[in-house]
């Protein structure tokens, strides 16, 4: 047993997790149409590969960009691309945006694989690309690009992979099932990583009570016989799963504030991510299914699905037996940190661990909020050591400046603070905005600044032509005064 | 199918102020049981009238500022005052005593700044200490507890006494009450005995005085409760009866003949009601949790400054006070180091 540290605050939330944790993985039945967001990131759009009318196979790109945080989307099965057009995506606005609609044809034909035959002959470089080639992104929830983490530059040296199977949001359930259904696809899959990084120290961390997932694991690492990977296992503690929380808990380091855990000489991967880029690398499989855990006391049966990513939610939520009258809110990820979905209409994509559809027993009603009474609870609960209740205090009266001095930036919205609050004030509410807030400031001032520069530089310019002008004339002056001056010489001289 | 759209957490929140206000009350009880028992039913009239001034006071004022009422008063947290506020009463002050002090703390220190959580000073020792200051003969005058009273009053009585400031016509003021026992450690001191002698006078029991001994023992026993609840943290109460302890401890080991036992002034007077109670009120105490120790190790040392060099007999109201202040700049210099900063 490796030793483990702790961080500062977190909770025991109720987990809820029996719901969905001892069911097989269910096969998902693929849908009559898949629906592909072009909007990958914030700020990174995906242009079309593909035109309307066009017919696709399972795996073939349709939609990619220039941009360094842009990996690929790839068809999840054959058809034809029937529209490319605003449906609403899954994002916490609920707007609408631009997405590839895909009518399935049912045969399922994929594109030709091409596994590499031993990835241990090939160089980092390839491996990246041909993981970014495969669409894989962080499988956890945040989607950041894998090849893009791997990826850390020189000037950091890396020496610890950390497989994160944590899952300590409540009710989540999906990498606690794919640990036991394919520990060897996942221990594979860290070796990759391993080999791509160039570390020889990985780790995979389990929370404590995932017993089974533990066995499978260590079962998997025995056979491999390599002595440089390690299972794990972790007291269960919200957010544990988080990186920075994690790092510090397996490792014992503090990941810099503003920094990133390479700085700390660390990688950390989701085990779905280790899983996916094995099927990418060793079985020539882009990304184009994950396991969800459909789960809640709002849908008939619980459990964790294989579904093709693009399916529609509904369509999951039918073949669960559909939802009981008592649902109340759909949410995309777990119940601290997922966003409520305005209609099931709404396609799982790469990000998409869980669907909650949560009874109204289970989630938080209309509270009443009542004024802060500084019990310091919050503090207490916060994982990064926080003052949330100061940073209430400031968020509300508009004082950017202050929440940035009491790091409002490193807040990372796990909502312990929200949770335990006695007034029940929607603290994260508040910090969300102060930070949107500061962050169209900034840009507004550099806006601002440009627009100065701006403006310097073309009164300068003016100066200058002006300057120029005068110069100009002055000399030509000077020359026709001179030119005088000649002609009066040699008149005189005649 | 359409769904409601909150930004997360989604989880139920696991506790409210209506419940901690709550769970107070409940942790008062004992200490109240104890009064009663020993100082008769007038700690329970204070109380009641107390609780009713408050509400009113706290509606009125709700009115005045256009916010709702109802859902208001529903926290508790006026009750709290009141209650707080009128054990901390002599049992038999008279009826504009509790008044006054209840106006007070609800109107003056409670909304003039803002209502719950806004307040800089503790309601119910704002309140305390306005009495104290503008009525000290009637602040000071304790019944005897039943042990050592030579005259027994009725409940008839008690209520004549509190409300009409009548007493039977053969008994005289005197008879009824007595000075408290850190009262009668001040005077006797003053007088030349020494601590070893006084406590061989009849007020003493074990450790304090008769009666309050019980007193503090139901405020302790409810104090932990709270403590085991997590309605309150360690730090306060430790901070405090450690700081009171400490300095109580280094005195006695000068000279036990000037100086009374640290032992007794741990349970002596409001200490166990302060540290467990009063001092632990979120909306006026540091936040921090090592703030929060320097607290009540502040408060914990000026009550006993204030016992014994000071001018009143017991301190913990002036002492919560002081702390009050302080809890500002206490918390700006223990903010704890932020998760990946350097310290």
């Amino acid at each position: 047993m490796l030793k483990t540290w702790r961080f500062h605050g977190g909770l025991h939330l109720p987990a809820h997790k029996h719901l969905s944790a001892h069911r097989p993985i269910v096969n998902a039945e693929l849908p009559n149409q898949l629906v592909y967001p072009l909007q990958q990131r914030p700020g990174v759009q995906l242009n079309p590969t593909v035109a309307t009318g066009e017919s696709v196979l399972r795996g073939q790109i349709i939609a990619d960009s220039d941009h360094f945080l842009a990996t690929p989307i790839h068809a999840a099965s054959s058809g034809t691309v029937k529209a490319i057009e605003d449906r609403i995506i899954p994002h916490p606005s609920g707007l609408s945006d631009q997405c590839i609609i895909i009518d399935t044809d049912g045969r399922d034909e994929a594109l030709a694989s091409e596994p590499i035959a031993d990835y241990r002959l090939e160089p980092a470089s390839s491996l990246r690309s041909k993981i970014r080639q495969a669409g894989i992104v962080g499988l956890g929830g945040a989607a950041f690009p894998t090849s893009i983490k791997l990826n850390p530059g020189p000037q950091r040296h890396i020496d610890t992979l950390i497989l994160n199977g944590a899952e300590c949001e409540p009710y989540i359930t999906c990498d606690n099932v794919l640990m036991q259904a394919e520990p060897d696809a996942i221990v594979q899959g860290a070796l990759i990583l391993m080999h791509a990084l160039q570390v020889g120290n990985g780790i995979i961390a389990v929370e404590d009570h995932m017993t089974e997932a533990f066995e499978a694991l260590s079962v998997a690492i025995e056979q491999t016989r390599d002595l440089r990977l390690t299972a794990v296992k972790i007291p269960a503690l919200y957010p544990t799963g988080g990186e920075k929380q994690l790092i510090r808990v397996v490792t014992g380091k503090e990941t810099p504030s503003g920094g990133i855990p390479a700085d700390v000489g660390v990688i950390c991967q989701n085990v779905g991510t280790a899983a996916a880029v094995y099927n990418a690398i060793c079985r020539g499989l882009p990304l184009t299914e994950r396991v969800v855990t459909v789960t809640g006391q709002g849908v008939k049966q619980q459990q964790n699905m294989r579904a093709r990513i693009g399916t529609p939610i509904s369509n999951l939520i039918n073949q669960c037996g559909g939802y009981q009258d008592s649902v109340e809110r759909l949410i995309m990820g777990g119940p601290m940190m997922g966003f409520a979905l305005p209609e099931d209409d709404i396609p799982i994509v790469k990000a998409t661990n869980c669907i909650l559809a949560a009874a109204d027993s289970e989630v938080a009603g209309s509270k009443e909020t009542r004024p802060c009474i500084r019990c310091g609870d919050c503090a207490k609960a916060c994982p990064v050591d926080l003052l949330p209740q100061q940073l209430y205090w400031y968020s509300r009266a508009g004082n950017l400046e202050k929440c940035k001095e009491f790091s409002l930036f490193d807040c990372i919205e796990c909502g312990c603070c929200e949770v335990v609050c006695p007034s029940q004030i929607p603290l994260v509410q508040y910090y969300r905005s102060a930070k949107s807030k500061t962050i169209a400031k900034a840009k507004e001032a550099e806006k601002a600044a440009i627009a100065k520069r701006r403006h310097d530089f073309l009164l300068e310019r003016k100066a200058r032509e002006q300057a120029e002008r005068a110069e100009r004339s002055r000399r030509k002056k000077e020359a026709l005064a001179k030119l005088k001056a000649a002609e009066t010489a040699t008149e005189g001289a005649e | 199918m359409k769904f409601s759209t909150v930004m997360s957490p989604h989880l139920q929140p696991v506790n409210s102020v209506d419940r901690v206000m709550l769970q107070v009350l409940l942790a008062l009880i004992p200490g109240i049981a104890a009064m009663t028992w020993f100082f008769g039913i007038g700690v329970l009239i204070n109380i009641a009238l107390a609780v009713v001034v408050a509400l009113l006071a706290e509606a009125s004022i709700l009115g005045l500022r256009g916010r709702p009422i109802g859902s208001t008063l529903k926290d508790l947290s006026a009750v709290v005052t009141a209650v707080l506020l009128s054990i901390s009463l002599p049992v038999i002050a008279p009826w504009w005593i509790t008044v006054v002090g209840s106006l007070f703390a609800i109107v003056i220190a409670k909304h003039l700044y803002g209502g719950l959580g806004y307040n800089p000073f503790n309601p119910a020792m704002a309140g305390y200490v306005l009495l104290l200051v503008s009525f000290p003969m009637q602040m000071t005058a304790w019944l005897a507890p039943i042990e050592l009273g030579s005259v027994a009053l009725s409940e008839i009585d008690l209520l004549k006494l509190i409300f009409l400031e009548q007493l039977p016509d053969n008994v005289n003021f005197d008879a009824v009450t007595m000075a408290t026992p850190l009262d009668s450690v001040r005077t006797q001191l003053g007088l030349g005995r020494s601590v070893p002698e006084i406590k061989t006078d009849s007020v003493f029991g074990l450790l304090a005085g008769k009666g309050w001994e019980w007193v503090a023992g139901g405020y302790l026993l409810g104090g932990l409760w709270l403590m085991w609840r997590k309605i309150i943290g360690w730090q306060i109460p430790v901070g405090l009866l450690l700081g009171l302890g400490l300095f109580a401890s280094i005195c006695y080991a000068i000279d036990s003949n000037q100086f009374a036992l640290p032992s007794f002034h741990l349970v002596a007077g409001a200490t166990m009601l302060g540290a467990f109670f009063i001092a632990t009120d979120p909306v006026t105490a540091a936040t921090s949790v090592n703030g929060r120790i320097i607290y009540g190790l502040l408060i914990g040392s000026l009550v006993y400054i204030i016992r014994v060099w000071g001018g009143y007999p017991d301190a913990m109201a002036f002492a919560v006070l002081l702390g009050n202040l302080t809890a500002p700049a206490i918390d700006y210099f223990t903010r704890p180091r932020v998760f990946g900063q350097k310290a």
